[in-house]
């Protein structure tokens, strides 16, 4: 049996978080993981994070992950890697099976990193090749560069399933429908404005009925469900799709902490741990962070990591409590900006009329995914200006501030508390460099010139498609839900390395159309489109 | 369906193409990635039938914990294809039950 001062299990974003903190306290530190490759999903994630600076914020989730390796490899973190933890017994010590072995550790701390484990649900012809866990999309397209299928059905409107479309699209297949049986979208409408300007419909109080297929999926059946989930006769639709994608939502895998003891909950977020704020469980010593403790992003889950190792560094003696409260304080308050907002863990399944602000929601956003014409112009970051001006359509108080943090002239205000609406200060002037567009992780900031020429206006779209329209390209004007609009033509393309992939797009439309146009399809930017 | 470019991953790490047999048919992917992507490539979406119903199964989680995708793979039965690397040579073969069919 081999003794260490701290076990970690799990090395992804939360355990190696943990790692990298005890480790710079001179503990001696080792961290299991059953995969071959440390950094848990972070590898798989390739759109920009949100949040602020110190949740780094705008960055993409591979290169959080390639940051976070190269912390741990600095501090000399151990990380043994296709381990897998089989077992957590009293006086902590684990079994690990190492290939062909079971090997016997013993801690004097252990932290609980396991992260969480997809939900599914059946429905006839749920086993079928073809149908996948959006996980295993992400894995496939952004890990191993292979198209999960061509026609693709989405099951599920939350975060996951809203990204994934996205980077579906971006893998180059196209995504059919987008399908849940809430009646509202779950994740965030920004995300969800990225996914339906591209022209994919959204099927909300629908669910899957049938897998169509013998060997393989062929094709789904839809139907609508009342408010009681049971679908309603007559309603049925047959969508060709060769691929159904299911994000139904995580479970924490917290089987390890359930079996050494510590008291757990059944809440309607999983089996938890009960855990004290520094992720310590009801027996002293074993701590718990990440999903495992609470499903949540991976941003959270990097701080509360960081709080783990540095609560257990406390627990073995290698800080005092007073060193702990002091560089846990920052942590904890930066933990709490990404728990406040309409996403708020309180807020779960709470139907909110009301922005902050006082502005009534975008209802067509939460039924069909985009905020329609109608509703837009009340939101703060909407303005009409003249000359060249942001317009940002982000009407959800989420935690997230890069617009105003980039924002050399000071146009963009969101102010101290992070969930507010970023609204435009009149006084300032847009100088029209596009980098909130591009840092926008909601991608939801465009820049808007109404009177660009005479008759003519110019709109600024951020672009993460390939092939890249090059100016003078002619396509297709989309609006906010993917119909066309008009023609329009491409002025410039900008590529920065401050805009870190994310092309910036100038087109002109007639100036009636400035409003109304938020996306361009150049007739070969995706290869799906006839 | 091979990405071939991606926008923001841009073009895949080069690797080096390999030949493999997949109940007997020779198939190429490429050296190190998992079995079940090069499958995928090629187009091979089942990679076994259920014991008592003979129902089809292919990739499912695609991260080694689900084991719908489980082959014979070297004559072992039920190695998961989405976590077990290719290597040249492998001889793959779709599973029935807990074991390859008599061929």
């Amino acid at each position: 049996m081999k003794r260490y001062d701290l076990i970690i299990i799990g090395a992804g974003p939360a355990g190696l978080s943990a790692a990298i903190e005890a480790a710079k306290r001179g503990i001696k530190v080792i961290v299991f993981d059953e995969n071959a490759k440390p950094g848990g999903q972070l590898f798989k994630q390739i759109h920009k994070f949100f949040g602020s600076k110190e949740h780094k914020a705008k960055i993409r989730g591979f290169k959080i992950g390639e940051e976070l390796l190269q912390e741990a490899n600095h501090y000399g973190v151990e990380v043994v890697l296709k381990a897998i933890v089989a077992g957590l017994y009293l006086d902590k010590e684990i079994t690990v099976q190492i290939g062909d072995e079971i090997l016997h550790y013993k801690g004097d701390a252990i932290i609980v990193a396991t992260g969480a484990s997809e939900n599914m649900v059946p429905f006839a012809g749920w086993t079928l090749p073809g149908v996948i866990g959006a996980g295993a999309a992400q894995t496939m397209m952004n890990l191993h560069s292979i198209k999960p299928g061509n026609r693709v059905l989405m099951l599920g409107s939350g975060n996951v399933g809203l990204v994934v479309s996205f980077q579906l699209m971006q893998a180059g297949c196209e995504v059919v429908a987008l399908v849940d049986a809430a009646p509202r979208v779950g994740g965030y409408g920004v995300h969800a404005s990225k996914v339906a300007r591209c022209g994919v419909p959204f099927y909300l109080s629908h669910t899957i009925i049938k897998a169509e297929g013998e060997e393989f999926v062929t094709g789904v059946t839809l139907g609508e469900v009342d408010s009681s989930w049971q679908i309603i006769p007559g309603t049925e639709k047959h969508l060709a799709v060769d691929t159904i994608c299911l994000a139904v939502g995580l479970s924490p895998m917290s089987q390890l902490l359930s079996m050494a003891g510590c008291q757990m909950q059944d809440t309607p977020g999983g089996f938890l741990p009960v855990c004290a704020e520094s992720g310590e469980t009801s027996i002293p010593g074993i701590f718990a962070a990440g999903d495992v403790s609470g499903i949540e992003e991976a941003s959270s889950a990097m701080i509360e990591g960081r709080i783990a190792g540095l609560a257990a560094a406390e627990y073995l003696g290698f800080i005092t409590g007073e060193e702990l409260e002091g560089l846990s304080r920052e942590l904890e308050k930066a933990l709490q900006c990404l728990r406040e907002g309409m996403f708020a863990p309180e807020n779960k399944g709470r139907t909110i009329a009301k922005t902050d602000e006082g502005i009534e929601v975008s209802h067509t956003l939460l039924k069909k995914g985009y905020v329609d014409q109608s509703e837009i112009l009340r939101f703060p970051g909407v303005r009409k200006a003249s000359g060249i001006h942001p317009v940002i359509e982000c009407t959800q108080n989420i935690p997230c501030n890069p617009c105003q943090d980039v924002c050399l002239k000071k146009c963009i205000k969101i102010g101290e508390k992070m969930t507010a609406l970023p609204a435009i200060d009149p006084e300032r002037e847009c100088s029209g460099c596009g980098l909130c567009v591009a840092s926008c992780p909601g991608q939801a900031i465009f820049l808007v010139n109404e009177e660009y020429e005479p008759g003519l206006a110019s709109i600024t779209i951020p672009y993460e498609f390939i092939p890249l329209p090059v100016a003078g390209d002619k396509g297709k004007a989309l609006d906010r839900k993917g119909e066309e609009v008009c023609l329009a033509e491409v002025t410039t393309v900008r590529t920065a390395q401050a805009f870190d992939q994310t092309n910036l797009l100038t087109i002109q439309v007639p100036a009636d159309a400035a409003m109304k146009v938020r996306f361009f399809r150049s007739l070969e930017a995706e290869p799906w489109v006839k | 369906m091979r990405i071939k470019e991606h926008p923001i991953l841009g073009k895949p790490p080069e690797k080096r193409t390999i030949e493999f047999t997949c109940d007997g048919k020779i198939i190429t992917g490429l050296e190190g990635e998992p079995i079940a992507m090069a499958l995928e490539a090629a187009g091979i979406l089942i990679h076994r039938y259920t014991k008592k119903h003979h129902q089809p199964r292919g990739v499912f989680c695609a991260i080694g914990r689900c084991t719908d995708c489980v082959m014979v793979v070297n004559g072992q039965p039920n190695v998961r294809t989405c976590i077990t690397p290719l290597e040249a040579g492998m001889k793959v073969q779709t599973q029935y039950g807990v074991s390859a069919k008599d061929r």
